[in-house]
């Protein structure tokens, strides 16, 4: 007679609301974290890591906003505006002011925050898709004012030039974060620190609210949910990561300029596939998605630029095949597994956990 | 003054486009509840395939159009069988997804049939920019052309609703799916006749279109203008579309004349969205949509 275990079993709640159910994953979960502190800088080339720093900005952007779209089930196709208010405040008050890079941050997302906050007040009389294009409005309003924003940038244009991002406590820590490498080491902190808590949040009361007024908004309030205040609490939080995000763009382009085209709509539609590639309603899926949606373009336009000969027609119409495969992996994703990639690991582990009895 | 009237009238000439482009949109919302986002990119889509059948393939003009016609219908019936019927009862977020990765995948494969340059249509008399005098204001003609054909257009569609067969069956389906089900009427044919339409009436607008400003990949950008319209006037609305699509015209040009010079450019192309918002805070609805109503 075999007897193996084929489940998780809790014998409390403090178990059953454990972000990691098993040792195993605790394990797994601070090991990747650890080794992707120690590894990547030197393992990795400066391109490479160059890459994963776009990833953990996607990442921490995708987790943002899949408070507000997979949780909170409020559309929004505003994001990239969102983290055009928190880079470009925190760019100018770096220009114009010399506010500390890593204090303009906050300062930035706060600012998004209030903007999402202004979003979301629609939210309380307009729903589905008048709310989904009400958002698409504000990052229409939004990036029209990127782009004339020359009085407050004083700049001849509206991109900012952005000076190396700078940690400067007086007499104690005066630190300036030059490299990739650096930069890398703050975008894993924040990665590392917006995922946890967006899980915890999720286990909270806030969380359920959420969820509740995701599942049936109007069953939500009977059940004593103000749906209304937890809809601007979401559009809020969910503004302030994309602020964050934004923020760590600008770091990023800091040895460059931010200029109002990286924050465009494509950013806000580019953040919405990943949480639907990744899974919506899933932390875990945020990651997979905004990892996947990233680094697929760079592979592919490594690949493809590099045919020669008769294959050159490839080569020249790159960016014209990553749209239709953009669009193609967004339709393919929502007819086969709607659920994301996040579903697809769920059911690779649970092939293995239940391994022989169940498939 | 004559600022003043010229702005209004052209804005209700180019407003009489966004409201044929508009009842696009309204007529896929009415029938199955779905917002097209990739709208614009049809627009485009059905101006490439007219403007290469009469430049490339030397059709004469009324032919290639009717042609182009067909060919939208055609790829509406596609589009609704490949991509919505499978994600029919999802929920919303997938729909809107699902039709902005269509915008992506038509943005695409444009400029790979047909190259990216920008193509114009032969001389007619449809794109003929010499100004006319119109209620003593010069108009260029092929404003005054292309309103004339959104007005037919626009009237076409409304009899077709009213009169036809088919276009009863589609407001039975718009006004509640079962009940017209239990009446005999397919459903999911429907939807079909739907986005066929759909996609004539952007094949349509993409051909007049493509006519005054020529036809490349920016011609998809007239989504993005046409979304405040819908909107505006509700989604479900086809009276909606065409006060709002004249409305949004006209705003738009005022705006351009009167709030541009103080505020460094640009407004013209926000200016619907920030009447859109306005008026969405006073009716949630547009302005003449119809509430839904929740139930448990």
């Amino acid at each position: 007679m075999i007897v193996t275990r084929t489940g998780q079993f809790k014998k409390s709640y403090a178990a059953d609301a454990a972000i990691q159910r098993t040792n195993l994953q605790r394990i797994a979960f601070w090991g990747f974290v650890v080794a992707m502190f120690v590894l990547v800088p030197r393992v990795l080339s400066t391109v490479w890591i160059n890459n994963v720093n776009q990833v953990l900005i996607a990442v921490v952007g995708v987790t943002g906003l899949n408070i507000l779209l997979g949780y909170t089930g409020q559309i929004s196709i505003g994001h990239g505006a969102f983290a055009g208010v928190g880079a470009f405040t925190m760019a100018v008050l770096n220009n114009r002011w010399h506010v500390p890079m890593l204090v303009g941050l906050p300062i930035g997302a706060a600012m998004a925050a209030l903007l999402g906050l202004a979003v979301g007040i629609p939210s309380l009389r307009v729903k589905g898709l008048y709310l989904a294009v009400a958002t698409l409005a504000s990052q229409e309003i939004l990036s029209w004012f990127f782009e004339h924003m020359e009085w407050l940038t004083k700049q001849k244009t509206s991109s900012v030039d952005v000076r190396a991002a700078w940690l400067h406590i007086p007499g104690i820590l005066n630190h300036k974060f030059k490299t990739d490498t650096d930069l890398f080491y703050l975008f894993g902190v924040i990665a590392v620190v917006t995922v946890l808590a967006t899980e915890n949040l999720m286990r909270s009361r806030i969380g359920r609210a959420f969820v509740a007024i995701r599942d049936r908004e109007i069953a939500a309030e009977i059940a004593g949910v103000n749906a209304f205040s937890y809809k601007l609490l979401a559009f809020t939080i969910s503004a302030f990561i994309a602020g964050i995000a934004g923020g760590m763009q600008a770091l990023l382009f800091s040895r460059a300029q931010i200029t109002p085209s990286q924050f465009d709509i494509n950013l806000s539609i580019n953040w919405l596939a990943m949480n639907i590639i990744g899974g919506l309603g899933s932390v875990p899926g945020a990651i997979y998605g905004a990892t996947f949606l990233v680094l697929l373009p760079i592979e592919l336009r490594n690949w493809i630029t590099s045919f020669r000969g008769s294959y050159r027609w490839l080569a020249d119409h790159y960016s014209q095949i990553q749209d239709v495969l953009f669009g193609l992996i967004i339709i393919g994703f929502l007819i086969f597994e709607p659920d994301g990639l996040n579903a697809i690991w769920l059911r690779i582990r649970r092939f293995f956990t239940h391994w022989p009895f169940a498939a | 003054m004559t600022a003043f009237w010229q702005d209004i009238i052209s804005g209700v000439m180019i407003g009489s486009l966004y409201a044929l482009i508009a009842l696009g949109f309204v007529l896929i919302y009415k029938s199955s509840q779905v917002l097209n986002f990739a709208q614009g990119e049809v627009v485009m889509f059905g101006g490439f395939i007219a403007v290469a059948l009469v430049a490339s393939y030397s059709i004469a003009l009324p032919i290639a159009f009717l042609l182009t016609l067909v060919c939208a219908g055609l790829i509406g019936l596609v589009i609704e069988r490949g991509l919505l019927r499978p994600l029919i009862g999802k929920p919303l977020i997938s729909i809107v997804m699902a039709t902005i990765g269509l915008a992506s995948v038509l943005r695409g494969l444009a400029p790979m049939l047909w190259g990216s340059s920008t193509k114009s249509f032969p001389d007619s008399f449809l794109n003929d920019n010499r100004p006319i005098d119109f209620l003593g204001v010069p108009v260029a003609r092929i404003s005054l052309w292309s309103f004339g054909f959104a007005v037919l257009f626009v009237v076409l569609f409304g009899l077709f609703f009213k009169f036809t067969r088919t276009g009863l069956a589609m407001q039975a389906v718009a006004d509640d799916q079962q009940a017209a089900m239990s009446m005999g009427i397919s459903v999911p044919r429907v939807f079909a006749w739907s986005w066929g339409i759909a996609l004539v009436v952007a094949a349509i607008g993409g051909t007049i279109l493509g006519n005054r400003q020529g036809v490349d990949i920016s011609l998809a950008t007239i989504g993005l203008k046409v979304f405040p319209v819908v909107i505006l006037g509700g989604l479900d609305s086809i009276t909606g579309a065409i006060v709002a699509g004249i409305a949004i015209g006209v705003i738009e040009n005022l705006a351009g004349t009167y709030v541009d010079p103080h505020v460094g450019g640009g407004f013209k192309d926000v200016a619907p969205y920030v009447v859109m918002v306005i008026v969405l805070m006073i009716r949630p609805y547009g302005l003449f949509g119809s509430p839904e109503i929740e139930r448990v």
